[in-house]
């Protein structure tokens, strides 16, 4: 019933006692993934700095650059450019409306606007519609604990249709936009990478990680 | 052993049965006769040469109901394993289940590279090519993406569907590629690297933050299942692979890993991939998927053959912390257990088989399974599991699923 157990010698290992130690030892050397990744043994110790194999090439820093595109909570890496609620408007009405609704609550894409929740006092056919798109429970506004993910992902992943096609002065007006339907900037607001960092998003103080941050 | 609803199939099956039972009654009246050819009183197929082979097989014609469902929620489609179908702890290829969130990219394994890049000394980039030289491991492992049974966890009422409708966004597979370790260390890791950003090649650029310590430990960049090069649909020409972590931190069509101090708090680990708690916090970061199990057959919508007789319970199960220790099997609705059989191998963060000989009485009866793993972690009962979350939570639900025998044979889901 167990039989997992009885397989814990590697190839690397049965090779050792076939061949001697000069040849166990480079076959040791290579074969480290082997032996320690030997369904049912424990986990292994950390990798020796000499188990490398060596056939990475060099990745220069305009190349890392050019693909480096994650935005991080604290305003790194965040580009040069701005743009306005108002700007945002119009953006959001030509590319988002379609999926996400005139509102950014109606569905069928992820739920933009408002609380997260099956009911809300202001948005009495919420039911309906999650009746319909089941996700709609869920709320980009309410639960997103940084604004720098909505530059991030509305520059790497939208519109679903054109991923990447807009500019960066566009992406921060309709991350802009987002955040002034949800109530946390004014109307007058322009966003750069100075100002996003700064607003503060409601999921954030209700995040609990299951993961110890510093462990 | 078991029909399954669909009209195509019970059609098949009755037509096959009537020539199956024409067959044998001309069979029967056959004398042995020597002016006549064997060929007359044996199958039709014994007595012809045989059809060609393929160079690459495909199942029986005969199985071609066995697919994959598809649903597309919200603008990304969730393609489930026909879990009812397997027996045997690896799902096939083709029926291994896939969430898109961005549709299946087009890549050219010649010029697809893994950049490796952040807090490191040196940084990295693998084309295929090279990466194919490094020193492989092969492991067995499940795969369950962190909305598996969200329907069950959201919906009052439990959904009359099939297993694989309601659980198959979980299968399980030879994983074989190359310890991220081996590539992390060869960068050289600064000593305030505390996490990986690892991102893939799709119109999404899909991309999560994971723990180094774990990277390090257990992750793989996998370049093979089951023996061949990845599908498409699992992320060729490579993935990431986490054994017993969330799916959607596997990130398929891996390029890019960006080693740094803190997690990114990517779009899927800020809402769609995180657990609203009873007291309204948010849980982000729980990456284990915990001890679960399913009864394949019978299941729902399926129908009993025969009004009552033997009949195997029999089922899958899988912890996303090591080895199932022992699966217990109720048929009165959890009033009473008996332990079923566990067959090998048993293996870790693997699917696990389990049966339970059953003998019917034709009376409805309410059939559950309740894995433990070797830590002692075992399933919650539905409300248990609710109590814990927000009414509208439905990640990382492993409670005990139950399927009701009605007394004319029927199979459905219900609510134990």
């Amino acid at each position: 019933m167990r039989d997992g157990r009885c397989c814990k010698i590697g190839p690397a290992a049965r090779a050792c006692l076939r061949l001697g130690v000069p040849i166990a030892m480079l076959v040791g050397l290579l074969g480290y993934g082997a032996t320690i990744w030997a369904q049912g043994t424990s986990p292994p110790a950390p990798a020796p700095a000499t188990a490398s194999v060596g056939l990475g090439l060099p990745l220069s820093p305009a190349e890392a650059e050019r693909y480096a595109i994650t935005i991080f909570p604290d305003g790194r890496n965040l580009p040069p450019g701005r743009g306005s609620v108002e700007q945002g408007m119009r953006l959001y009405a030509m590319h988002c409306a379609a999926c996400h609704g005139a509102q950014g609550i109606e569905g069928p894409a992820s739920r933009l606007v408002g609380s997260d929740g099956f009911i809300a006092w202001n948005d009495l056919l919420r039911p309906l519609r999650v009746r319909k798109y089941p996700l709609q429970v869920l709320s980009v506004g309410a639960m997103w604990p940084y604004a720098t993910t909505l530059f991030d992902y509305v520059r790497r992943g939208m519109p679903m249709h054109a991923p990447k096609s807009l500019t960066d002065e566009e992406v921060y007006a309709v991350t802009a936009h987002l955040l002034h339907r949800n109530g946390l900037v004014p109307a007058h607001a322009v966003m750069d990478r100075e100002s996003l960092p700064q607003v503060v998003m409601p999921g954030r103080d209700r995040t609990v990680s299951a993961w110890a941050l510093d462990r | 052993m078991f029909s399954h609803s669909g009209a195509g199939k019970v059609a098949r099956r009755t037509f096959l049965g009537a020539l199956a039972a024409g067959g044998g009654i001309a069979a029967a009246q056959q004398m042995p006769n020597a002016q006549e050819p064997l060929a007359a009183r044996l199958p039709r197929a014994m007595s012809l040469p045989g059809g060609a082979d393929l160079a690459y097989g495909q199942p029986s014609p005969h199985e071609s109901a066995v697919q994959r469902s598809v649903s597309h929620v919200s603008g990304f489609a969730g393609w489930r394993t026909p879990l009812q179908h397997q027996r045997g702890i690896i799902t096939p290829s083709g029926l291994h289940f896939a969430v898109h969130h961005n549709g299946m990219p087009d890549i050219d394994p010649d010029r697809h590279e893994l950049r490796l890049h952040g807090l490191v000394d040196k940084p990295l980039r693998f084309d295929v090519a090279r990466l194919m030289r490094y020193p492989m491991v092969s492991r067995v492992h499940f795969l369950e993406c962190a909305g598996n049974s969200a329907a069950n966890a959201l919906s009052p009422t439990a959904l009359d569907q099939t297993l694989g409708e309601i659980a198959g966004e979980v299968s399980c597979s030879e994983w074989t590629g190359v310890p991220l370790a081996h590539l992390l260390h060869e960068a050289g890791l600064k000593d305030s690297a505390q996490w990986v950003v690892a991102e893939g090649a799709d119109g999404g650029s899909h991309s999560r933050s994971l723990p180094l310590k774990a990277l390090l430990e257990h992750g793989m960049v996998a370049l093979f299942q089951n023996g061949e090069r990845l599908r498409p649909s699992q992320g060729y020409p490579m993935r990431l692979f986490m054994p017993g972590w969330e799916g959607n931190v596997n990130i398929k069509w891996l390029h890019r890993l960006e080693v740094t101090d803190a997690p990114a708090y990517t779009k899927d680990e800020s809402g769609m991939y995180t657990q609203v708690l009873a007291d309204g916090r948010i849980e982000r970061f729980a990456f284990h998927m915990d001890v679960k199990s399913v009864i394949t057959h019978p299941s729902g919508r399926q129908t009993m053959p025969e009004p009552h007789g033997f009949y195997e319970i029999g089922g899958l199960a899988w912890s996303g912390y090591g080895r199932i220790a022992r699966v217990d099997v109720s048929v009165d609705g959890g009033r009473t257990w008996a332990a079923a059989q566990l067959h090998g191998p048993v293996l870790d963060r693997a699917f696990t088989r389990f049966s339970l000989p059953w003998k019917w009485t034709g009376r409805r009866a309410d059939l559950m399974s309740r894995a433990t793993d070797e830590h002692g972690r075992t399933q919650p009962l539905r409300s248990e599991w609710k109590r814990r979350y927000a009414m509208h939570s439905f990640n990382h639900y492993n409670a005990v699923q139950a399927w009701r025998v009605q007394a004319d044979g029927r199979v459905e889901n219900v609510y134990a």
